[in-house]
């Protein structure tokens, strides 16, 4: 029985997804993806609830949702401590300060050849690893996993605003310096507004980063709240409902403030070519 | 030399800072420790000694590194390189199963058309998602379906860094200049022709972007799948426990060790660059 529903709603599925990506009109190209991921989650039901899968393996989508209804003060209080306290003073104090030593990197081209290697090469680390020693010195409150995520966050929006801020040619230079207009009118309409697309770039890499930080720093020891708390507790206990839901509370986070960080970008940068 | 001087530089400096540093992070532990008629000048030179410091002085670090890579037999779970070799080997298992994943998920998105339409946008947004938080779960959940040691890892690891390789690929399976597609259809080539003639040999240069960004990820997601089990090997491992019993210069070589590791990784992926250019003559 299970396996026809699995079978017939496979083929009706396919088939429309078929017949829906053959069609070029934007509300084609969006509905695909929304019918895939309503289908994946539709054959993932039909194989917990048909086939009986234990709820420790894999709980059902339904179970899952009913998790979030159910918990959903626990989970406010988890997204609290983890997203409010630590993910955004963390990212903003990390950016912030990464894009100043930038800007502060750009004025002396020595510092720039000397700080700019090792910057790339500290991005490309696993720094999540500093998480037991930020909890050893800032306690085990949200105070030092906002530590973690702006020392993560830190390194990639230097690189990138290193970069963004090379971006400016000679000739918008050479225009600035006919006009007479010193550093910090350089700087602030020609070089800055170049830099902006490498520094939203960054602020949405960080953004993915920052949440990562947060949830994994708090594996090292935390109060009884957290999202990263939550999930290791619960996973142990084996009631997966709650981890999902958790994990379900973390992608909503993390791809919502992407979609915001991306909105925010095209207001800004409306001038930039990649837009117009 | 010219060149490694700002570089040195930096470096000394933030070395400098760092000694500087570890005297009044250490303070009030050695202070605990001297005698009370002690002067000051002895309570500092005693912060740069102490058994676990708030913050260990590099020298205190690179001689607990060189202790326990190579005081113990490799074999030996007190040795660093046996648990560096323990992260390395899943990290390298779960790359290997990513790029191989996804190379196929890109060739299949770059030719057939339901795929890309209905995929693509997922394999986008998932970048916002912390796939990371599933570590966890992936751990215990495989471990109670008997599967323990490498498998849960090695999934983790390949799972993080199997995005960036699928999606570079797709871009790089595209990236092939349209006049010379349509030169291979005036030359009636079918699409295995294209593929392994044109799309495959350009897709290249941006795979070995992808694997630099790839292969960290990949040692990242072994280290976080180390820690909820409470792992016995392997560097999530060592940090786990310096954590819990307050071990600093255990976590710092640890850490250290990681650092390394993502160093080497990427260098691997730079020789086998540099390997396959000479092969082809010069370019990529």
């Amino acid at each position: 029985m299970t396996t026809m529903v699995l079978i017939a709603s496979l083929l009706t599925g396919c088939f429309v997804l078929v017949l829906l990506a053959r069609d070029d009109r934007r509300a084609f190209r969006m509905a695909t993806p929304i019918v895939f991921g309503l289908l994946a989650l539709w054959l993932w039901q039909v194989v917990c609830v048909g086939y009986e899968v234990p709820l420790i393996l894999l709980p059902p989508p339904s179970r899952i949702g009913m998790a979030v209804a159910t918990h959903l003060p626990t989970l406010a209080a988890d997204f609290r401590q983890t997203f409010v306290r630590a993910v955004i003073p963390g990212w903003l104090i990390g950016s912030i300060s990464g894009l100043l030593a930038a800007i502060a990197l750009d004025a002396s081209p020595f510092l720039r050849r000397g700080v700019l290697p090792l910057g790339s090469l500290v991005s490309a680390m696993p720094i999540v690893g500093i998480a037991p020693i930020m909890v050893m010195w800032f306690g085990f409150d949200w105070q030092s996993k906002a530590a973690v995520v702006v020392v993560m966050t830190f390194f990639p929006m230097l690189v990138n605003a290193a970069a963004g801020l090379a971006q400016a040619g000679a000739m918008e230079g050479d225009l600035m310096r006919t006009y007479a207009a010193g550093y910090m009118q350089t700087l602030l309409k020609l070089r800055l507004p170049f830099a902006l697309p490498f520094v939203f770039n960054a602020l949405k890499l960080n953004a993915t980063l920052a949440l990562i930080g947060a949830i994994v720093a708090e594996f090292f020891g935390t109060p009884i709240v957290g999202m990263g708390f939550r999930i290791s507790t619960e996973a142990a206990r084996l009631n997966l409902d709650v981890v999902w839901a958790e994990i379900v509370m973390a992608a909503l986070a993390g791809t919502i403030s992407f979609a915001l960080l991306a909105l925010l970008e095209r207001v800004v940068t409306f001038w930039h070519p990649s837009y117009r | 030399m010219r060149e490694r001087l700002p570089l040195l530089c930096v470096l000394t400096i933030v070395l400098i800072v760092w000694f500087a540093a570890a005297v009044p992070m250490n303070w009030d532990q050695a202070r605990g420790f001297a005698d009370d008629d002690a002067n000051w000048s002895t309570i500092a030179l005693a912060t740069l000694s102490l058994d676990r410091p708030l913050l260990p002085t590099p020298i205190q670090v690179a001689s607990e590194m060189i202790r326990s890579m190579f005081d113990y037999p490799i074999t030996s779970p007190r040795s660093l390189i046996f648990h560096a070799g323990v992260t390395a080997w899943s990290a390298m298992i779960g790359f290997i199963i990513a790029m191989f994943a996804g190379i196929a998920l890109a060739i299949g998105i770059v030719h057939i058309r339901t795929l890309d339409r209905a995929l693509m946008p997922w394999l986008i947004a998932s970048q916002a998602i912390p796939v990371l938080a599933i570590a966890p779960m992936v751990v215990v959940v495989l471990g109670h379906a008997g599967l323990t040691g490498v498998v849960p890892k090695a999934l983790i690891a390949g799972w993080l860094s199997f995005f960036p390789i699928s999606t570079g690929m797709v871009k790089g399976l595209r990236s092939s200049d349209v006049m010379q597609r349509d030169l291979m259809r005036t030359y009636h080539a079918t699409s295995a022709q294209v593929f392994a003639k044109l799309r495959w040999p350009a897709s290249v240069a941006f795979l070995f972007p992808a694997m630099k960004v790839a292969a960290p990820l990949a040692l990242v997601g072994a280290i976080v799948a180390e820690l909820p089990t409470g792992a016995q090997a392997g560097l999530g491992a060592r940090l786990l426990a310096g954590s819990y019993y307050g071990q600093t210069l255990q976590i710092w070589a640890a850490l250290l060790m990681a650092a390394f590791l993502a160093m080497l990784a990427v260098a691997l992926v730079d020789v086998s660059q540099v390997l396959l250019v000479r092969a082809r003559g010069g370019r990529l």
